[in-house]
């Protein structure tokens, strides 16, 4: 119980003394995952929506593997992107291994399926009769596939959210591409594992606060946005 | 002079189904051609063909002259010239404005004078002051007036009409009859308007083209075609409350029509002998008692079926004779109408139409 409590006190005096190593540790988690869904979406929506809009052969089939991949376990994602960055791997030229960009690599991995497979769903529930209507009232296939994207924003935000929050409390994967390393790697979540396993329990208990914190403010944002559409 | 609309010989098929075989008509500019035809004749896919959102299976479909089997973009730039109601009113879940904005803003056109054309357009449907609400709060009715002004914005040179007042409220009806045929008389825009309602086609078509089972049987002059309705015609029509009796001429001018059953309807013409005559379900007044009114005709009445349709409650009424009506749920509501409930039906004698 003390324990917790010390930890609780050296949380709060971190926050508020606006504790460097903290704070850097909180915006690169904030940058990896960020930059891993701003990614995601670019590539992510516009592939959700030619799939959500077209009739092809093997559609149901590329369907299962993107929803598949939606559950991928980072831990699983963090080997792959590993194998592919070492040195004797395939892209070993770019020596990318245990830097922030192997984060993001690895993070955009797990995200893409999640925000290509929602978008396919909400794309193709906005049906064929919202589609005819805007091509019946003169729009070209790209505008009817911006008005059908528009329609089905609520999806697309949820995916959003949701990719977000499952990068920014992924560790396996971060901790093998990245390495935890001070200063360069060290994101919110492998410091919470490492300070737990040096006992340093109040960082640990500050980083939780903050990843938290974080998790609650984004995912709010999001939600408010998400509501302010819905009565729109 | 050149027909707006030309078809040869158009025949779609679905699936192997043959929806439509061998369609030719044509469809000069500022026209209203009514197609009828029963459920599952055809109308709806010729529509979706004309409006160049299907491809026929064979046939031709011309435009003002041209081929439409073109290319996609020549497609687009001809379905441009073109408006379409669909049966089922879809809108975009935005402001009634930005769904009235959209067709206007993805022509590049919105800049002109847009803001100016959306407003004539809501008023137009009777919406104005209707801008800001979210287009998928609105009631059946708004909602498809909606969908008009959102066809009429750009100032088609065709509008096609599927069906466009089916399950809709008198009200309503009326409201986007009268839109349709002010767009048509003031604008001068030709008008396909597929419909299985008969009055309404008799009110607003120059023409008619009959559909069944996907082929045109018949094609000819509106008021020709009502005054002499084939019995094929007549049979799917559903029209409602038709009534044939031996008619007699009154001192003042009118008819007497005896329906049987003791009943009889005073009628606005000055035909004698065997005639058929209809009444609109709406042009009914009903009340739970006697009213005195300038119709000329009222009959006493019980309830025996309540149909709930989507935003009004049609009774069949047993008058000696049977008459079906329809009314608002409210009227319902207030009028605390049951099953077997005593009412009385009131009619003018202009709403006996004779065919």
């Amino acid at each position: 119980m003390n324990l917790i409590l010390e930890g609780l006190v050296k949380a709060f005096w971190l926050i508020i003394s606006f504790d460097r190593e903290v704070y850097e540790i909180m915006l690169l988690s904030l940058r990896v995952s960020g930059i891993a869904v701003l990614i995601g979406a670019l590539l992510g929506v516009p592939s959700g929506a030619t799939v959500g809009l077209k009739e092809f052969f093997g559609k149901r089939f590329l369907m299962s593997i993107v929803n598949t991949l939606m559950g991928l376990p980072p831990v699983v994602v963090g080997l792959l992107v590993y194998l592919l960055l070492s040195t004797s791997g395939p892209l070993g030229v770019f020596q990318l291994l245990y830097t922030p960009e192997a984060m993001i690599i690895a993070q955009l991995i797990m995200v893409i399926p999640i925000v290509m497979g929602v978008t396919v769903s909400s794309v193709s529930s906005i049906g064929k009769a919202i589609r005819e209507k805007a091509l019946s009232l003169g729009a070209t296939n790209w505008q009817m596939t911006l008005k059908v994207l528009k329609e089905a924003r609520l999806g697309i935000l949820t995916a959003l959210i949701v990719s977000f929050g499952a990068a920014i409390s992924e560790v396996g994967a971060v901790m093998i591409v990245g390495g935890n390393i001070r200063w360069a790697t060290r994101v919110l979540t492998t410091a919470i594992v490492f300070e737990t396993e040096l006992g340093e329990f109040g960082l640990a208990i500050a980083l939780g606060l903050i990843l938290l914190l974080l998790a609650f403010m984004i995912n709010w944002a999001l939600t408010y946005l998400q509501w302010s559409g819905l009565r729109r | 002079m050149r027909p707006l609309v030309e078809t040869r010989n158009l025949s779609k098929s679905y699936n192997g189904i043959e929806a439509l075989k061998n369609v030719n008509v044509k469809v000069d500019k500022g026209e209203v051609l009514a197609v009828v035809g029963p459920s599952g004749s055809g109308k709806t896919t010729l529509l979706r063909l004309l409006n160049l959102l299907d491809v026929p299976s064979a046939g031709e479909i011309f435009f003002a002259g041209r081929d439409t089997a073109c290319p996609d973009a020549d497609r687009l730039a001809l379905r441009r010239r073109m408006g379409m109601v669909f049966q089922q009113t879809v809108l975009f879940n935005e402001t009634v404005y930005e769904n009235v904005a959209y067709p206007l803003k993805i022509r590049g056109r919105y800049n002109e004078s847009g803001n100016l054309r959306v407003r004539d357009a809501l008023k137009l449907v009777g919406l104005s002051g209707f801008d800001r609400k979210q287009a998928t709060g609105l009631s059946g009715g708004e909602a498809q007036r909606v969908a008009l002004a959102q066809a009429m914005v750009y100032e088609p040179e065709l509008l096609l009409l599927d069906e466009p007042t089916v399950n809709l409220d008198p009200r309503n009806i009326s409201i986007i009859e009268s839109v349709i045929s002010k767009v048509n008389r003031e604008g001068g825009t030709t008008i396909i308007i597929a419909t299985h309602n008969m009055p309404q086609a008799e009110q607003l078509a120059t023409r008619v083209a009959v559909l069944r089972e996907g082929e045109l049987v018949e094609v000819g002059d509106a008021k020709e075609m009502f005054r002499k309705p084939s019995d094929f015609l007549a049979s799917f029509g559903r029209v409602l409350n038709v009534f044939t009796g031996q008619s007699q001429l009154t001192e003042e001018g009118t008819a007497i029509i005896d329906i049987g059953g003791g009943v009889k309807v005073e009628a606005l013409t000055t035909k004698t002998g065997s005639i058929t005559a209809f009444i609109r379900p709406e042009e009914i007044i009903v009340s739970k008692s006697p009213i005195v009114s300038s119709a000329r005709n009222m009959l006493k009445g019980r309830v025996e079926e309540i149909l709930d349709l989507d935003q009004s409650v049609q009774l069949k009424v047993d008058a000696a004779r049977q008459f079906t009506v329809n009314i608002t749920k409210r009227s319902f509501q207030e009028m605390k109408i049951n099953l077997g409930s005593d009412i009385y039906l009131s009619f003018k004698a202009s709403s006996v139409h004779i065919m």
